[in-house]
């Protein structure tokens, strides 16, 4: 076999032009949407006066909203972390908390399918947990308080209401808030254990330690971004959560008020500026907090085990 | 010392059916075979990190077979080495001590040891972040000898490390051997590290083990050579090695 006869344009030394359009074009597209939130946010400031913001600040209303939605914002910020690391554990971890359920069987043909069972229960399960926990975040947010609602409709609910009084009253405020976003969370922090190498914990076990021990003395100090970053992003989620809010808690001004309700009261009664104002509210408290946890997050060290 | 009677696994698409090895008290033997034919599952099943479908497993003479990781007394050392990243090396060394409850002076002196054995005193209260490879090994290796294992099983340790660390790592391994007379059990498919560091070769090939077994080179205090016979199919005709010293 000759080789093939190569043409003497494609025998010279490969020359390539510059890289410019495409980082260009890159950046002009990427600015495109950067621009847009600016600009947003520009407009607002632009809108409002300190006359507006002072105003807004000064009504004993839009001061119990703010109160309201910090104090509840941050409840559910705690309570999703709280679930979220344990769950996002849970699965992340799946196949090696999947060991204990071995099935014990002989040798041969046996093994395999029971090894092959057990595979196929835990991966059913384990998907099965995954499309659930999508369900607040696939869901219209309204969806969300409306079952809410229907939820402390049935005797069970009744029953709970009877004691403890949710919907309606300013629990009804977090629970709407936590339905949504420690769904968020557990993405987050399954996300962060996915990333840490489970040998870790493996070697943490050959040195004597429990699983327990395991998870909270090497597993957990190597997530404290992650849980700082869940714990931020439903705090953000919790804070700007109105659709089940609405339906779930009502709109009452000094009592389930948040600061979307403000916004949205504001609104219906025509009052722009002071609706631009509580939104401008939001903004500063959404960059702070961002600022304040990206802060903490650079030196969060973590004491060690012998100090 | 190690003993693993008719070992039978299957994960995925590799498993072996009935293996058997003995490494006696105080040996340096070297688990070899290709990349993928199960030498680090044999080491997850040792460590008790997975469990085998049959098969018995008894070290330092108590049967292990049914016992969690931690109660199973060996020193683990991974291939990707797993240091914690939110510790530092002093945190590394003393892990187990604390795990173990040791008082505060004994945990002091111990790391103190360690750090002294590994020639690693100056890195104690560094984080594994910006540690070199061999720097890291050592640490993940003081790690898993500070509760005083009788079992050290390390997953190709030097595979990641240049040339000039590597030979400094076999004088490591020899010493720390001599001066602990820990069983160990070294999972390489280099040639070169068996030649340097083991007195036993057990090959791993198509989901059997052949076992042959050396007079001892750099290290003293070893296995005699009135051990128990070679164990396995095909005796020492698997095996590369070095003739006696």
């Amino acid at each position: 076999m000759g080789e093939p006869n190569i043409p003497r344009a494609m025998q010279k030394p490969r020359q390539v032009g510059s890289d410019a359009p495409f980082v260009v074009g890159l950046g002009i597209i990427g600015s495109a949407y950067v621009l847009l939130i600016v600009a947003m946010i520009v407009a607002d400031a632009a809108f409002t006066t300190p006359g507006h913001l002072l105003a807004a600040l000064d009504s004993p209303q839009i001061r119990y909203a703010i109160k309201l939605s910090l104090i509840s914002s941050s409840m559910t910020a705690v309570l999703s972390v709280w679930f979220a690391v344990p769950l996002g554990y849970l699965m992340s971890r799946s196949r090696f908390f999947g060991q204990g359920l071995t099935i014990e069987s002989s040798a041969g043909s046996g093994m395999t399918t029971a090894w092959w069972l057990k595979g196929v229960f835990l991966r059913t399960l384990k998907h099965l947990l995954d499309a659930i926990l999508d369900i607040p975040i696939v869901l219209p947010p309204l969806v969300m308080g409306l079952s809410l609602l229907i939820l402390f409709r049935t005797p069970v609910g009744q029953a709970i209401e009877g004691v403890f009084p949710v919907t309606y009253a300013v629990p009804s405020v977090i629970l709407a808030q936590f339905s949504v976003a420690c769904a968020f969370a557990v993405r987050t922090m399954r996300v962060t254990f996915d990333q840490i190498n489970p040998r870790s914990e493996q070697v943490a076990l050959t040195l004597g330690c429990t699983r327990s021990q395991a998870f909270w003395m090497v597993a957990l100090p190597e997530a404290r971004r992650g849980i700082l970053t869940a714990g931020t992003l439903a705090w953000a989620r919790a804070l700007g959560e109105f659709g089940p809010i609405v339906v779930f808690s009502g709109a009452t001004r000094m009592r389930t008020e948040v600061l979307p309700t403000t916004v949205w009261l504001e609104l219906s009664v025509g009052s722009i500026e002071a609706a631009v104002a509580v939104s401008l509210l939001m903004v500063m408290a959404a960059v702070l907090v961002l600022i304040v946890v990206r802060a903490a997050g650079a030196d969060a060290g973590m004491p060690g085990v012998v100090q | 010392m190690i003993e693993v009677s008719e070992l039978g696994f299957r994960f995925g698409v590799f498993g072996v059916a009935g293996i058997s090895f003995q490494v006696h008290r105080g040996a340096y033997a070297a688990l070899m075979g290709r990349t993928g034919c199960g030498k680090t599952t044999i080491l997850e099943i040792l460590c008790g990190l997975r469990r085998p479908a049959r098969g018995r497993i008894v070290l330092m003479g108590r049967d292990v077979t049914d016992l969690k990781p931690a109660e199973r007394g060996i020193g683990y050392v991974p291939q990707d080495r797993a240091l914690f990243s939110t510790m530092t090396v002093r945190d590394h060394l003393a892990f187990a001590l604390v795990v173990r409850k040791w008082d505060r002076k004994a945990i002091e002196w111990r790391v103190g040891e360690l750090a002294e054995l590994l020639g690693i005193g100056q890195l104690l209260d560094r984080k594994p972040h910006g540690l070199s490879g061999g720097e890291s090994q050592r640490v993940a290796l003081g790690r898993a000898l500070a509760s005083h294992p009788g079992i050290l099983l390390l997953d190709e340790p030097l595979s990641a490390l240049d040339d000039q660390t590597r030979e400094e790592m076999y004088g490591l391994l020899k010493s720390v051997q001599r001066q602990t007379g820990v069983t160990t059990l070294h999972v390489t498919h280099n040639r070169f590290e068996v030649e340097n560091l083991a007195d036993q070769i057990l090959h791993l090939e198509n989901g059997q083990i052949d076992s042959a077994r050396f007079g001892r080179g750099g290290c003293s205090g070893g296995p005699h050579e009135s051990d128990n016979p070679i164990l396995g199919p095909g005796t020492a005709s698997g095996a590369h090695g070095r003739g006696d010293d």
